[in-house]
């Protein structure tokens, strides 16, 4: 670990900063780019958990509500995002079907299992696998912006649908409680510290003489 | 670049995935090097990076303001038709009283980028001309930390899916905009790529 040595790096431009013993595990500036740093993110765990909760919270009306209200010579058509899956897959346009059910559906869902899965095992001091639990929290910091596709569908629905009584598309309730899960849990993978997963490692460990200083090419 | 690269506090350099000080290997331009126990991407050497990122961000700029000016898409049904923009779907939000979604939209697809490209010509250029502008160190964090708030390639995919939905009952036309936009995307992500931060960071150093 850099913080055993005093040492931490900056996230922007790379520069390793010396930590001192009152600042601890506490907030400090970048000299090189005068970004805040954090040897480790203040209050990970908790504020992680707190996002994490919410965008639970969230997930419900998102799919209970409907997305868009399609109104056609006064007829009213309301859409849930589920619904809207299954009208794809009766068009016969399974793959978009596909695309909308794991984007909008099983993605959400996936990041916030993977967040508390992580949260539950640093929490409990796991040494299991850090490597692997290192890369599913890649995955919930890289896939969760593709959750943004339905609000978009629903976006550009709306501009283009509308001719008002003829027909006309309008944005529904669960599309703002959609798009809040979206960014909260954005912001859930970014409180989380994946670091504490490698503090769990090391601290039974002894202090390593030689940190590996031979870096593999992918 | 010259020597000052060679300097041991350069190269050494920490995860910010599992926190393991290492050191970066002098590699070749283009290569990547990655944790070595985590497999975090520590570091991508790119040639040329400072002017590679300004000639893309350039190019972007440009791509990006057609494709706010010209039409975007066309669709008729029967006898209706209706003409887009880039951002009318953005405007019928607003007036529908959905700010909330409005303003998301706006800044996902048209602002963060906007602010990303504008950023890096304003810094780029003066480095390459060799001083550093004004307030260079926020404007290079702002531009990082609008990467996760740039959505352009998602809003995309929502153009193939609603085109979809739409194509059975309607012909869509995609207009120039349209074009733009996505070669913008490819643009935008190549400019981000070709910003190596050892070179760009080192480059500041020595110049203020
Ligand atoms: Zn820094
Ligand atoms: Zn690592």
């Amino acid at each position: 670990m850099a913080l055993d040595r005093g040492l931490t790096g900056c996230p922007i431009c790379d520069q390793v900063v010396r930590v001192d013993e009152e600042h601890g595990r506490r907030e400090l500036r970048c000299p090189r780019c005068g970004g805040t740093l954090h040897a480790r993110k203040t209050a990970s765990i908790g504020l992680t958990w707190a996002l994490v909760c919410t965008a639970l919270v969230f997930y419900v009306p998102a799919n209970v509500l409907p997305i868009t209200r399609v109104v056609s010579l006064g007829m009213v058509q309301e859409d849930t995002i589920l619904s809207g899956v299954f009208y794809f897959l009766q068009t016969g346009s399974w793959y978009i079907a596909l695309v909308i059910f794991v984007a909008s559906i099983f993605v959400p869902l996936l990041k916030l299992v993977l967040l508390i899965l992580l949260l539950v095992s640093v929490q409990r001091g796991s040494r299991w696998r850090p490597r692997d639990r290192t890369r599913l929290y890649r995955i919930t910091e890289t896939v969760g912006r593709w959750s943004m596709v339905d609000i978009y569908v629903v976006t550009i629905l709306v501009a283009l649908v509308n001719f008002g009584f003829l027909a006309n598309v309008d944005a529904g309730p669960a599309a703002v409680f959609f798009a809040a899960v979206v960014i909260i849990t954005i912001l859930a993978a970014r409180s989380f510290d994946p670091r504490l997963i490698w503090d769990q490692v090391e601290s039974r460990q002894a202090l390593q003489g030689s940190p590996g200083e031979d870096a593999d090419r992918e | 670049m010259p020597s000052h690269l060679a300097s041991s506090r350069d190269s050494l350099v920490i995860c910010h995935e599992c926190d393991l000080l290492q050191r970066i290997p002098s590699a070749a331009a283009g290569s990547r090097v990655t944790c070595a126990r985590c497999g975090n991407l520590l570091h991508r050497h790119v040639p040329d990076s400072i002017e590679r990122a300004l000639a893309l961000s350039i190019a972007g700029l440009v791509l990006l303001a057609v494709a706010n000016l010209l039409p975007f898409i066309d669709l008729s049904i029967g006898g209706a038709e209706a003409h887009t923009t880039l951002s009318t779907g953005v405007q019928a939000l607003w007036q529908e009283g959905k700010w909330f979604l409005a303003t998301l939209v706006l800044f996902t697809c048209i602002v963060a980028p906007l602010i990303q490209l504008s950023l890096m010509v304003y810094v780029f250029l003066p480095l390459r001309a060799g001083f550093v502008p004004a307030l260079a160190r926020p404007a290079l964090r702002a531009i990082h930390h609008l990467r996760e708030w740039n959505m352009v390639e998602v809003f995309m995919l929502g153009i193939l899916v609603a085109a979809v939905k739409l194509a059975k009952m309607a012909t869509i036309v995609p207009g120039i905009a349209m074009w733009s936009f996505m070669g913008m995307i490819f643009i935008i992500a190549g400019a981000l790529a070709s910003i190596d931060r050892q070179v760009v960071w080192n480059r500041l150093e020595n110049l203020s």
